[in-house]
């Protein structure tokens, strides 16, 4: 269960929300400029909120009153960032394998990447280099550089907007059958109505940073 | 003819690991916090561009000589000499090729998109190792341009160099002193040779580091093609 209740003063408006959820796929539903991906830079622990909390079942990612706010590397949170962030420098599996700590891997870490690779259909990939991707493959290794570590929820920035109709009728249903497959909760960002019908399991719109569900 | 260039190579050499070493941890600081006096600090690391190397000398010989406490904290407690030392000579190296490695390594990290570090973050990594797999790998082009800048610049330092080291054949005297000092005696033959020396590698080091700028630029130009495609 995840419990955001949060307030953050930008430049021209201030991001006010607060929502609940658990094991399902909540898109956020809004305008470019909304807030929208500061609300998942808060989650992720990238942006810090000025007053509120964050909350995982009983333990707190972020709680100004206590004077919480534990770093991103400690929350082992999924993020897909918008442009996918791929690493420019690093081949496709040792993207995948970056945050693969070997202390917490039961097994071979190898064959962790592996496998996840062969999940998503990018086992012939594992040499190439992101430039070398196109935009299907490139969102494909995002999600499973930021699934192999098992992380709380996973959090998506507009994940499909810079792909092409086909590719993305492609990509929405493999999500769908992610989503049921790894049964966490997930954030999803979109500014694209039907996406979010499509995809979400409850929407919630945002304009000017804040709630209407 | 041989002690002058081999001194060379070693004041340059050392001076460009120090000012790699300095240039780096103030850049990168100077990116990641938010230091009071950054504007003071940026203008101090970059003034021995722009000030004549005789100021420099001048500046340290005051700043090293034994009449000042740090040089006398340096003498009397570490036994460290700088004036008309090899250390005098590769103090002032590096300082004047300080301002060219800062410049270029500054100009590298900020190139780097900061969503590589934040993505990095989230995947567990801490700020060292951020540090050493993400900022450094893609700042690297522009590190080793400012490595060869400082070093080239380093190797041709003079008139900071004479001022606090002076002209000490095998501990002081580098290349650019030698043909000063070659030309002043009149040994022409000993000076053409040096100065042919000294404009061949530095017109080498130049040639391949923008030749090879020019190859990374192309292939930086596909990925970009490649990324719209």
């Amino acid at each position: 269960m995840l419990r955001v209740n949060i307030i953050k003063n930008l430049n021209n408006f201030k991001i006010d929300v607060a929502f609940e959820m658990g094991k399902e796929t909540v898109v956020l539903l809004g305008p470019s400029g909304a807030g929208k991906s500061t609300i998942l830079n808060c989650i992720a622990g990238l942006v810090k909120p000025d007053i509120g909390s964050i909350s995982w079942y009983d333990q707190a990612l972020f709680d100004s009153d206590k004077g919480i706010n534990l770093p991103v590397r400690a929350r082992k949170v999924g993020y897909v960032f918008q442009a996918y962030a791929l690493f420019p420098h690093m081949s496709v599996s040792k993207n995948i394998c970056y945050g693969v700590n070997e202390k917490d891997v039961i097994g071979n870490p190898k064959a962790l990447v592996m496998e996840i690779m062969e999940k998503f259909h990018i086992s012939g990939l594992a040499n190439k280099y992101p430039h070398q991707l196109s935009g299907g493959e490139r969102q494909r290794v995002a999600l499973a550089r930021s699934l192999v570590i098992r992380p709380k929820l996973l959090l998506l920035d507009e994940p499909f907007s810079a792909l092409d109709t086909e590719t993305k009728a492609m990509l929405y249903h493999e999500f769908l059958q992610l989503k049921n497959e790894w049964n966490i909760p997930i954030i999803l960002i979109t500014h694209n109505e039907e996406e979010a019908r499509l995809l979400g399991d409850r929407l919630i719109s945002i304009k000017q940073g804040q709630l209407q569900e | 003819m041989l002690q002058p260039i081999y001194l060379s190579l070693r004041v340059a050499t050392i001076a460009t690991i120090l000012s790699l070493v300095i240039g780096t941890s103030f850049a990168y600081l100077l990116a990641h916090k938010r230091l009071k006096g950054i504007t003071l600090i940026e203008t101090l690391l970059t003034l021995p561009l722009v000030l004549p190397p005789t100021v420099i000398g001048y500046g340290l010989l005051i700043l090293f000589g034994r009449n000042t406490i740090f040089g006398r904290f340096l003498y009397n407690n570490l036994g460290i000499q700088v004036v008309f030392t090899t250390t005098g000579a590769i103090i002032a190296a590096t300082v004047v090729a300080l301002p060219l490695m800062y410049q270029s390594i500054k100009a590298a990290f900020a190139n780097i998109d900061p969503i590589y570090e934040r993505a990095a973050a989230t995947l567990g990594a801490g700020r060292i190792k951020i540090f050493f797999t993400i900022t450094l790998p893609l700042a690297w082009t522009g590190i080793l341009s400012g490595t060869v800048l400082a070093f080239a610049r380093a190797l041709g330092e003079f008139g900071a160099t004479l001022m606090i080291a002076g002209n000490i054949p095998g501990r002081t005297q580098t290349i650019p002193l030698a043909i000063y000092f070659a030309v002043e005696t009149g040994n022409k033959a000993l000076a053409n040779k040096l100065v042919a020396l000294m404009t061949t590698f530095s017109f080498i080091v130049i040639f391949v580091l923008n030749l090879w700028l020019k190859k990374k630029h192309y292939i930086s130009l596909m990925r970009e093609e490649n990324v719209e495609s």
